[in-house]
């Protein structure tokens, strides 16, 4: 079970995280995007989807990972990523619930370039029962 | 700028062209690589059944990543997306050795100040797979 007084918290990211071309390539190559001067729209859940999972198991938020179901996600985008972008990201425990055993969280990264918000995403994670 | 497909009008209720993309096991394998994602639901079939699933699973974030693309062309490039949503209500379930479609449509739901707001439909094996699928591009 989640920590309840993790909800509200925000957890900064401590690494500057710097896009190269061959991530934005690799991603594009899915879905057969050509113009790869612009990461496409969802890329940066690469970056972070893993910090969730860093953040959320940790012993004292208490989240199982492994019983995890990506329920919804949302992006918006204020300035596009593009290779080369040094990007910080942070991560709120924004609502946490229970509903019929299934726990139920939505954590908001905000990515940040130069102090600039680049793009804020919000993610419902379920934790089947 | 938004594609209008031709010279036809962009104006609230107009249906834009349905594409269809093909999903196969290599496909979430170099999703998996691209996006860090290695669960092993998305590409070991004992694995996947061994929790509940029915088969392997496409990654809903793979689903949204190619209706994303269906968004990025309508808005004449990623850099003209907004905001983009969804709900993952069901699984793309993709088999060994087979290729399942996932089949895009959307329809304009608003324009104003210069946006234009989409609806998405997406579905594979005529079962929908996202909900409440939303996007708003620049116009």
């Amino acid at each position: 079970m989640l920590n309840p007084d993790s909800v509200g918290r925000t957890f900064a990211g401590t690494d500057v995280i710097t896009i190269s071309q061959s991530e934005v390539d690799a991603f594009c190559a899915v879905v057969g995007e050509t113009d790869t001067t612009v990461a496409p729209p969802t890329f940066t859940i690469r970056i972070t989807l893993t910090q969730f999972e860093a953040i959320l198991t940790q012993p004292e938020i208490g989240l199982d990972w492994t019983r995890l179901v990506h329920g919804d996600q949302k992006f918006e985008i204020f300035s596009p990523v593009k290779a080369g972008d040094a990007l910080t990201c942070d991560a709120t425990i924004e609502s946490y619930r229970v509903a019929a055993g299934n726990e139920i969280v939505t954590v908001r990264s905000d990515l940040h370039r130069s102090g600039e918000r680049v793009i804020s995403a919000w993610s419902t994670l379920v934790v089947r029962a | 700028m938004v594609d209008t497909g031709g010279a036809r009008m962009i104006e609230v209720g107009s249906e834009l062209p349905e594409k269809v993309f093909l999903l196969d096991r290599a496909l979430l394998k170099q999703y998996a690589d691209a996006s860090g994602d290695q669960n092993p639901i998305h590409q070991n079939e004992e694995f996947a059944i061994s929790v509940g699933l029915p088969n392997v699973i496409a990654h809903g974030m793979l689903t949204m990543a190619l209706v994303g693309k269906y968004v990025s062309d309508f808005a004449g490039g990623s850099a003209n997306v907004l905001e983009y949503g969804a709900r993952f209500i069901k699984p793309v379930i993709v088999p060994a050795g087979e290729k399942v479609d996932l089949t895009v449509s959307a329809t304009v739901s608003e324009i104003n100040d210069g946006k234009i707001s989409i609806t998405l439909s997406a579905t594979s094996a005529g079962v929908k797979v996202l909900g409440m699928a939303k996007a708003v591009v620049k116009k």
